[in-house]
């Protein structure tokens, strides 16, 4: 008997040099235009990892809250721009624009949102770096808003679009899900421009960067939006 | 052919085992390397890991990288251990008894400890049964960060979130430091380095 098998030593060879080709710098999502190997490879993961992820979701399992005392305040301010740029919206003449699968697809003004049942709840919000803060937000439950708009919840994606210009989309099962809120308050104030005034989407269920600040439209349709972290590489489910 | 396999004796390395290990070699420099990368995105203690020995260039790509590879790592991982626990490998690392281990590191230090093919004395079954105990450890706390809301058992079980991260990097620096050892040790012991691409053989 030989040795070896000379076949089976090819396999290794090929496996490992499988392993330096994608270790390759210069192959990360830098041209999305130009996909090369690497970056199908990787775009192919991240789809095969957003439908575990839709799988390994379920409606019924809540995400932890905490105790009053455990609130991060003031919370870790996160965007792609510094703080002091962060936009200003005129709340007094506020209206969230809808769109798409919607019934009545009337602007809501911040009094018409105030009117509604409000929800609060003591969650944490995980930042895709590794940080988290916990923050208690009250506001509007998702799952009643589209209701109440008559928004098809047979659709895929429910939208946001930022005062900001930043945008994400997320999947409609986690935008019924009972502790997505459209939140108005932190702490029981009205929130600042910084951390999402006047209306921002917190979901617990999700990484922070799905939780889009400074809200001026929801969309509700089958089209992928995708978002602005999404579209450079960032998973799209991004589920907690 | 048969008059050859009955001067040699058993494989020392079977195949199961030669490929597990070196697939595993890849899943661990892309893990290790993207989570550096990830590391860096918001570091745990006052240092950063330089952008040279680190996989994906931006946090969006090593965490594409990271969650790309885990399925290979895993895999590859349950493949190991089915394997392990099936062919009697597993007899091989237990038990592992504190006497010995102490006698060959005194042994290890006069350089008296001998190196015989196809056993493991107590310091290696030490340090494998040791990175085979951090590769749990690093699964279960990696699954804890990535989704402690549905899989908040696993996070709960590393202490919560805040403190699987914890969990999770010296997981790494276990399965680090034993890369550096054992890299080291196939250095000033290099014949044992074809048998885990041959396989090799006994003598009898």
């Amino acid at each position: 008997m030989k040795q070896f098998d000379p076949s089976r030593r090819k396999l290794f060879a090929r496996a490992l040099a499988l392993g330096v080709v994608a270790a390759l710098p210069g192959c990360n999502f830098e041209d999305p235009q130009h996909p090369d190997l690497a970056d199908r490879f990787l775009r192919a993961m991240l789809a095969w990892n957003d439908r575990v992820q839709q799988a390994l979701f379920s409606p019924h399992t809540l995400a932890p809250t905490f105790s009053a005392d455990l609130i991060t305040n003031p919370p870790r301010f996160n965007a792609f721009y510094d703080i002091s740029q962060a936009p200003v919206v005129d709340a007094a003449r506020y209206r969230l624009e809808l769109g798409g699968q919607i019934q009545d697809r009337q602007g809501w003004s911040l009094a018409a949102l105030r009117g509604l049942p409000q929800y609060s709840q003591i969650t944490r919000l995980v930042c895709v770096e590794g940080w988290r803060v916990i923050g208690q937000w009250s506001g509007v439950r998702l799952s009643d808003f589209l209701a109440r708009i008559g928004a098809d919840t047979t659709c895929k994606y429910v939208s946001f679009k930022c005062a900001d210009g930043y945008y994400s989309s997320i999947d409609m099962e986690s935008a019924l899900h009972p502790q997505t809120i459209l939140a108005l308050d932190f702490l029981n104030a009205p929130l600042t421009p910084a951390f999402g005034a006047p209306v921002r989407l917190r979901i617990p269920t999700k990484l922070g960067f799905k939780n889009p600040k400074n809200l001026v439209y929801l969309g509700v349709g089958n089209v992928y939006t995708g978002g602005y972290w999404e579209d450079q590489g960032y998973d799209w489910f991004s589920g907690s | 052919m048969a008059k050859n396999s009955k001067r040699r004796g058993p494989v020392i390395h079977p195949w199961p085992l030669r490929l597990t290990h070196w697939l595993n070699v890849i899943a661990i420099v892309m893990m290790i390397g993207s989570g550096w990368q990830i590391y860096d995105a918001s570091p745990l203690f006052g240092f950063s890991f330089p952008p040279l020995i680190t996989i994906g260039g931006w946090l969006g790509a090593a965490i594409a990288w990271h969650l790309a590879f885990m399925w290979l790592l895993v895999i590859n991982g349950i493949a190991y251990f089915t394997w392990g626990a099936g062919s009697g490998h597993f007899r091989k690392l237990w038990p592992i008894s504190p006497r010995a281990i102490m006698r060959e590191i005194g042994q290890a230090l006069t350089f008296r400890l001998r190196h015989e093919k196809g056993m493991y004395n107590a310091v290696q079954r030490l340090l494998y049964v040791g990175v085979l105990f951090a590769g749990v450890v690093i699964v279960i706390s990696g699954l804890g960060i990535w989704k402690p809301v549905q899989l908040w058992f696993f996070t709960d079980l590393c202490g919560g979130y805040f403190i699987a991260r914890y969990v999770h990097f010296f997981a790494m620096a276990a399965i680090a430091g034993f890369v550096v050892i054992h890299v080291l040790l196939v250095l000033m012991v290099p014949k044992v380095l074809p048998p885990m691409i041959t396989g090799g053989r006994l003598e009898q």
